[in-house]
């Protein structure tokens, strides 16, 4: 996949990404950089599930959430580092997943979005009752765990320089995807699941891995991104309002393209952060993103790419 | 000539009606069956079973030898049997390209992506579809459609085709092309089974007929011992004495 000059451009604008706040030695930059990367894996990795598979899954933050429970849980309790955790974190999230996708993906459309949202309220809820988890008061990091990393200073700057390190990965995997065979099952699948299974793709198998491979690196990052912040509770880290955010990221970017849904977040991140600041209206974004996913939905289903793809078509050989 | 389908006493009820009944059939190497019947025989309904679309409720079905028996589709597929489908289905959003690609990347090759997209290449040319190639499937007319059909259900090399009413919907040109085309995938030894309402078409491609009403055989041999078999002139006129003899096949 190297040969092509799409892994190469996300390469040297991830590394542009990643040093750019150290070089200009802006902690505040970081800290809303790291977000926006962290909304960019979230919309990139729900992407393979709407924009592939056409699967809306309405409980993507449920990865997010428990990926960054199993992690903060090795570190606290069983002392162990930070990057084998969120490791640890990510594969028990997938393999979850998979589980999982073998039973809620016989349902399809609205039936599939709903068991979506029961299966991140029931886990939850799961969380709050379970006590070696803190319950519902959550799990705190001492200063001690960031030890291992060369004390909080340092391991903050790592921690970030590991998010967007998943942030590229999280869209190689997803160009990876797309030009392979598993992808154009995907596809096929998104646009038409019966005519897809008489073609013989197996289609229950292969949602099932995708279901398992958009947990991942959400789960990964989720570890990252909760030691960063020092602190997980059950509200927080399985917040169904991301995960809505989240849809609006990948319809405004592009649903089935590879830079659409990381644009998308990129811009809603920014637009939030804007909109955050005008303290008469808390929340204001909400609005905003409801009013968003209202006008794409009508106007511009393919969001931001696909309109650019169908006003130039030329475009679409290139901008993936 | 060896046996390639063996449909053996097959049966679906859908609720109070019975769909099919009991009902066996045979394809061999290499021919055209034809299988007719009036609206509501169930011929969409053997499909159905036969690509794993539902298993049937009693009966058995042998491809190649092997028991398929309520295998899904995605299975029935990579055993060697393709479908087009009588309402088209096309990946709307996917080029012509693509949607055929899909056809030899999961069908009875399951070749590698590459490999698959030259193969469709071959089969887009083959099928008259080539200078579309590119286009969005959903962007075809009808009768392009319906070659986008019968090309993605080809390019997985299958050992048998179903085809479901390709020629419906299509003007005398087109069907003339697509009449073409079904004598041309026999030829390359592929066997069909077909159903079609267009008796003129289905005479003169159909190498044996088999004939379907309320979802049991009611004949069965030669385009031309089917035509004069009084129970089909019946079945589909109500009386055999309607027939005129310019209708009959020559």
């Amino acid at each position: 996949m190297w040969r092509r000059p799409f892994p190469w451009f996300i390469a040297a604008a991830a590394l542009v990404y990643a040093l750019y706040p150290y070089l200009a030695d802006d902690v505040g930059l970081r800290e809303s950089l790291l977000l926006a990367a962290v909304y960019i894996i979230l919309a990139s990795n729900l992407n393979l599930m709407i924009g592939y598979a056409g699967y809306v899954n309405f409980g993507n933050i449920v990865f997010f959430g428990l990926g960054g429970y199993i992690c903060l849980y090795l570190v606290t309790a069983l002392h162990w580092n930070v990057i084998p955790a969120a490791l640890v974190g990510g594969v028990a999230v997938s393999s979850l997943a998979l589980l999982f996708g073998l039973g809620i993906l016989r349902l399809r459309g609205a039936f599939f979005a709903l068991a979506t949202i029961g299966v991140n309220q029931a886990i939850q809820q799961l969380v709050v009752n379970f006590e070696p988890w803190g319950g519902a008061t959550g799990i705190y990091l001492s200063l001690e765990s960031y030890g291992s990393l060369g004390g909080p200073m340092q391991a903050l700057w790592i921690t970030y320089l590991m998010v967007v390190g998943v942030t590229a990965g999280s869209l190689l995997a997803s160009y990876a995807i797309r030009n392979s065979k598993f992808g154009l099952g995907l596809l096929a699948i998104g646009q038409n699941e019966d005519a897809a299974a008489v073609l013989g793709v197996p289609t229950p198998l292969y949602k099932a891995m995708v279901y398992s491979a958009s947990a991942f690196l959400p789960a990964v990052a989720g570890g990252l991104y909760f030691f960063k912040s020092g602190i997980i509770e059950p509200t927080s880290a399985f917040n169904l309002q991301t995960s809505i955010e989240a849809i609006v990221m990948v319809m405004l970017g592009g649903s089935g393209t590879i830079l659409g849904p990381a644009l998308g977040a990129f811009l809603y991140e920014e637009l939030r952060g804007f909109l955050l600041t005008a303290e008469s209206f808390s929340q204001f974004q909400l609005v905003i993103a409801g009013a968003l996913l209202l006008l794409i939905v009508q106007f511009v289903p393919g969001g931001l790419l696909g309109f650019v793809h169908q006003r130039w078509p030329r475009t679409r050989r290139w901008l993936e | 000539m060896s046996t390639l389908l063996e449909v053996s006493h097959i049966s679906k009820r859908f609720g109070g009606l019975q769909a099919v009944d009991r009902l066996s059939l045979t394809v061999n190497e290499g021919e055209i069956l034809g299988l007719i019947g009036p609206n509501g025989a169930g011929k969409s309904t053997v499909f159905n079973l036969i690509n794993g679309v539902y298993p049937p409720d009693t009966g058995r079905i042998f491809f190649a030898g092997q028991d398929i028996t309520g295998e899904p589709p995605y299975r029935v597929a990579r055993h060697g049997i393709s479908r087009a489908h009588q309402i088209v289905q096309p990946l709307a959003g996917l080029s012509v390209l693509d949607n055929c690609t899909v056809g030899a990347c999961f069908g009875r090759q399951a070749l590698p992506l590459a490999a698959a997209r030259k193969a469709a290449r071959e089969v887009v040319e083959m099928i008259g579809l080539g200078d579309r190639a590119d286009s969005l499937a959903g962007s075809l007319t009808t009768a392009g459609k319906k070659r986008l059909e019968m090309a993605r259900a080809l390019s997985a090399r299958p050992r048998l085709l179903l085809l479901d009413e390709v020629l419906a919907g299509l003007n005398p040109t087109e069907t003339e092309r697509m009449i073409e085309t079904v004598r041309k995938i026999r030829d390359s030894g592929v066997a069909i089974l077909m159903i079609e309402h267009i008796m003129r078409a289905v005479m003169s491609l159909s190498d044996r007929i088999v004939v379907l009403n309320l979802g049991t055989k009611l004949a069965e041999g030669t385009p031309r011992e089917v035509a004069d078999n009084p129970d089909v002139i019946t079945a589909y006129l109500g009386d055999s004495k309607l027939l005129t003899a310019a209708e009959r096949p020559a």
